[in-house]
């Protein structure tokens, strides 16, 4: 794997195959001592022009437990601010030796921009760009569902059959589009619940069921609830009229969570606004899977870098015997 | 392809009876021992070697899978490879005797990985090596404990192994670099 | 003194072969097997032989954004792609919004030499769609401004865009309205269809373009004014433009090469080569763009030559500029997408490249007809190569273009401002007339 910048054209046997080798990841953790030699000695560049902790410190501890070495360029108060372009910035990284670049940009298409713009050679993951993708969200989330459903015994499945209904801000939201096409891949079924105001103008070619009663989605007994992050700002956009309105319309409130079937599970990317898409009910019940997706975030992203750093660069081989000793 | 049968499916059930045995003597019995065989068809020798352990000693000793892949010191020299699964039995290593279980011991490398993904993993009393083919050239000082045959080669032939449980033929051939 | 040309068999509009004879800026004669002494024979055999063409939509840049093109380069570019004439939009620095300032890209376009260079004028001051740029001077300044436009901007506000209507009336002008209603369209990227669903970038629909048009017919009508219509680009627009002159509207229509040949699929990849405004289209909106372009519903193309400096592009979408350059590319791309499929004939491309666009831009010397003492104002045209399209094509300061890499037929080998050469056997002049 060369680049990991977006699910849509993500196969499923790679896709599978990340969620594969994230469990023996996610194994180690479990162990003593947390620190695999694997990527001794390469460089990882977490290149943030948008603030996120959360996921700059997932990709870091990923990178550290494989014994990468990490540099965080975050733009705030950097050349960035001062009007340095991307090619700029990216290019002073790679002559420091960067070996790989999880780049987070507010620009949809930046990733792939600078992934075949010949400005760099190292490898490069896409944190999330703009209102487009976020892939290893994507990720992380179809293994959560993956193993919230089989266990011990998720090993090479994939989600046939899983009903999963994404909640929120669809038209704005990168969360949205990558499991859109990533759980779809691995034969999900996917929902989409949203006012029309936050419902792209033509999704008739994408592979959901479009509703916009949270209630009537519910009904149908999803097997994950997957609660978006409201951004206030849109109110101001004139996408919904108040917090109030929308909490009512679309949030998981007691009521909602009461309706949900016994097995079902609540997911949300982070970070929530308790009270507003998600009530502190929903957020802290057995069902909600909120940490055991940050836990796992890391368990895929570990998987994400090993799958792009560990081998000779170019063609992925998948022999697994064969070996000389 | 001129390919010579070095052991028959007969050979190799003798070999592992012996190998059997002779952990069984070493260790003194059945007690602390911890099987780890190295994927892929380690692990398929470390089930026959811990069921014929069971059937001497009357013992079940617990067996599982040590995968080495993150551990090995050349992987950017090869395409990306899948890790296998490891599985620690219940009860651990810490304490035990972890005894190796491999099919072909050659440049000792792989042992090398494997002595690192333990420490990781605790903390065992001895680590032993078993394995079917020693067939030489080592690169590192490893030496194994328990060996099925001893096979000289030359570093540029093929030693294949094949298990029925993995390949659904069982043998070990030799085979020369031009064949 | 110019040279004397006697350009054989050239095929007058696409027709039948004709020998042209070029003296004195003029075409002195026009007919079968003439001779004449002393003449610089031009073989035209096999060449299409059109009026200069005219632009009514360029950007020269210049004043203020010399960086990515100058009116000196932006001519030859011009003359390199067969045109004669452009029309020069005002969004420079400073707009070109008085009678100072298009004076200014007036004598520049004389100096230059290559083309005659025509200053738009803005329609309000420094393009703000507030007051009213003192159009009257302009009209009477030496550029003599007959067309006023806030291009790159929509006259928003409608009671601005009537008085505008109104006010030009009293010396022949016309206001030439870039429709895109700002407050559908804030931060878009791209057409707002499926894929920009997908790509997550903002869109920009094409109602934006379709209400504003509606409108501005109605105020036309209204007020009794003639209306043009930059760039038009939706299958919507073209019904609109239909309607309306079905009512008797004097409304007139321009399309660009670009919006007759790409759709918004070429936004997959974040290229921002193809970011352009109004962005690219459906497929749907290509075919009833030809449609309109063909039945005369779109009176012309103009190209929207947009030049930008590399990094303005070699950059992430959203911090991209929109635009592309088009002056080298157009006659070539509208023989891809008009000609060789049938909808225009040579002689439509001279209506739609040359005659049209002059008349509405009220500029008498160019887009004449080829008869004896009209201007020797021409193109002489190869139809019958296929070449890669590379940046050896172009020939202005930036190489912002869509088509680099692409296959496009035909050959610009000649052209004559006024019987004085810049473009030579398929050479651009470095100086107009003068061939070594």
């Amino acid at each position: 794997m060369r680049h990991l910048l977006e699910t849509k054209n993500l196969a499923r046997a790679d896709a599978l195959e990340i969620l594969d080798v994230a469990e023996d990841m996610a194994d180690t953790q479990q162990r003593e001592v947390k620190k695999l030699p694997t990527l001794r000695g390469k460089t990882v560049v977490n290149l943030f022009f948008e603030d996120s902790t959360r996921t700059r410190i997932s990709f870091e501890a990923a990178a550290k437990r494989l014994s990468a070495d990490v540099l965080n360029f975050s733009a705030k108060g950097s050349s960035v601010s001062k009007g340095e372009s991307l090619q700029d910035t990216a290019q002073t990284l790679q002559a420091m030796g960067a070996d790989a670049v999880v780049i987070r940009h507010g620009a949809s298409g930046a990733p792939r921009t600078l992934a075949t713009s010949g400005w760099i050679t190292a490898g490069v993951v896409n944190a999330g760009d703009g209102t487009h993708e976020h892939p290893t969200q994507a990720l992380l989330d179809a293994f959560t569902i993956r193993k919230r459903t089989y266990g011990a015994d998720s090993r090479g499945r994939d989600l046939t059959g899983v009903k999963v209904t994404i909640v929120g801000d669809i038209l704005h939201s990168r969360v949205a589009r990558s499991n859109v096409w990533l759980l779809n891949t691995l034969g999900a079924q996917v929902t989409l619940v949203a006012p029309p105001t936050l419902v792209p103008q033509d999704v008739s070619a994408w592979p959901v069921r479009v509703l916009f009663d949270l209630d009537d989605a519910i009904a149908d007994e999803p097997d994950a609830l997957m609660m978006l992050r409201i951004q206030l700002e849109r109110m101001n956009a004139a996408y919904f009229p108040t917090e109030r309105e929308y909490s009512r319309r679309w949030g998981l409130d007691a009521r909602r969570l009461a309706a949900l079937t016994a097995d079902s599970m609540v997911m949300h990317p982070g970070p929530m606004n308790r009270g507003l898409e998600i009530s502190a009910e929903a957020a802290d019940s057995t069902r909600s899977t909120v940490l055991d997706q940050v836990t796992n975030g890391v368990s895929v992203r570990m998987a994400v870098l090993y799958l792009l750093l560990a081998g000779e660069r170019g063609e992925r081989n998948h022999d697994e015997r064969g070996d000389a000793r | 392809m001129s390919a010579r049968t070095v052991l028959h499916a007969a050979d190799i059930a003798r070999a592992l009876t012996r190998i059997s045995h002779e952990i069984l003597e070493s260790n003194k019995g059945p007690d602390g021992l911890v099987l780890l065989g190295i994927p892929t068809r380690g692990v398929t020798l470390a089930n026959r070697i811990a069921t014929l352990i069971g059937e001497f000693s009357g013992v079940a000793v617990p067996v599982g899978a040590l995968d080495v892949t993150m551990y090995r010191d050349d992987l950017h020299r090869h395409p990306t490879r899948s890790p296998q699964r490891t599985s620690i039995p219940a009860g651990g290593i810490d304490g035990r005797v972890v005894v190796l279980v491999d099919d072909v011991l050659f440049s000792g490398r792989s042992i090398r990985s494997a002595l690192d993904a333990l420490q990781d993993i605790g903390r065992p009393a001895a680590v032993r090596l078993a394995t079917l083919i020693d067939r030489g050239h080592r690169e590192l000082p490893i030496r194994p404990d328990f060996v099925g045959k001893n096979l000289p080669s030359a570093s540029d032939e093929r030693v294949n192994v094949r298990l029925a449980e993995v390949d659904g033929e069982e043998f070990v051939t030799i085979e020369g670099a031009d064949s | 003194m110019t040279e004397v040309f006697l350009i054989r068999g050239a095929r007058l509009e696409g027709g039948d072969a004709v020998d042209l004879l070029v003296e004195g800026g003029v075409l002195a004669e026009v007919g079968r097997s003439l001779s004449r002494t002393g003449a610089t024979v031009i073989d035209a055999d096999g060449l299409v032989a059109l009026p200069g063409l005219v632009d009514l939509h360029t950007h020269l840049r210049e004043p203020g954004y010399e960086a990515s093109e100058t009116v000196l380069t932006g001519s030859r570019a011009a003359a390199a792609g067969g045109f004669t004439a452009v029309f020069a939009m005002p969004n420079t620095s400073p707009v070109a919004d008085t009678a100072g300032v298009v004076e200014q890209e007036l004598a520049l376009g004389e100096t230059a030499g290559f083309v005659t260079v025509q200053p738009i004028g803005a329609v309000t001051v420094g393009q703000k769609g507030e007051r009213l740029a003192e159009l009257g001077a302009m009209a009477d300044s030496r550029a003599r401004v007959r067309v006023f436009s806030d291009d790159g901007f929509c006259v928003w506000d409608p009671l601005i865009m009537r008085r505008a209507l109104e006010y030009v009336k009293a010396f022949d002008g016309v206001i030439a309205q870039h429709a895109q209603d700002p407050r559908l369209t804030e931060g878009a990227q791209m057409n707002e269809g499926a894929v920009s669903a997908e790509l997550g970038l903002a869109g920009w629909p094409a109602v934006a373009e379709e209400s504003i048009i509606a409108r501005d017919v109605l105020l036309a009508e209204h007020v009794g004014s003639r209306l043009h219509v930059c760039h038009l680009s939706t299958a919507g627009s073209v019904d609109i433009i239909r309607w309306a002159k079905r009512r008797g509207v004097n409304v007139t229509a321009e399309v660009t090469p670009h919006h007759l040949l790409l759709t918004d699929e070429l936004a997959r990849g974040y290229d921002a080569s193809f970011k352009v405004n109004p962005p690219l289209r459906r497929e749907e909106d290509v075919r009833a763009v030809r449609e309109g372009l063909a039945d005369g519903t779109i009176d012309i193309v103009a190209t929207d030559h947009a030049p930008h400096p590399a990094e303005a592009k070699a950059c992430e979408w959203p911090a991209a500029a929109n635009g592309m350059v088009g002056l080298e590319s157009a006659l070539r791309v509208v023989q891809l997408a008009m000609v060789d499929t049938g909808l225009l004939s040579w002689g439509d491309v001279a209506r739609v490249m040359s005659r049209t666009p002059a008349r509405i831009g009220r500029l008498t010397r160019h887009g004449t007809p080829l008869t004896a003492g009209q201007p020797a104002s021409l193109v002489l045209y190869d139809a019958a190569p296929t070449r890669t399209f590379s940046k050896a094509d172009l020939h202005g300061r930036s190489v912002n273009s869509p088509y680099l890499g692409r296959e496009l037929p035909g050959e610009v080998r000649w052209t004559l401002h006024d019987g004085v050469v810049t473009v030579a056997d398929g050479t651009l002049l470095d100086e107009p007339g003068v061939r070594t």
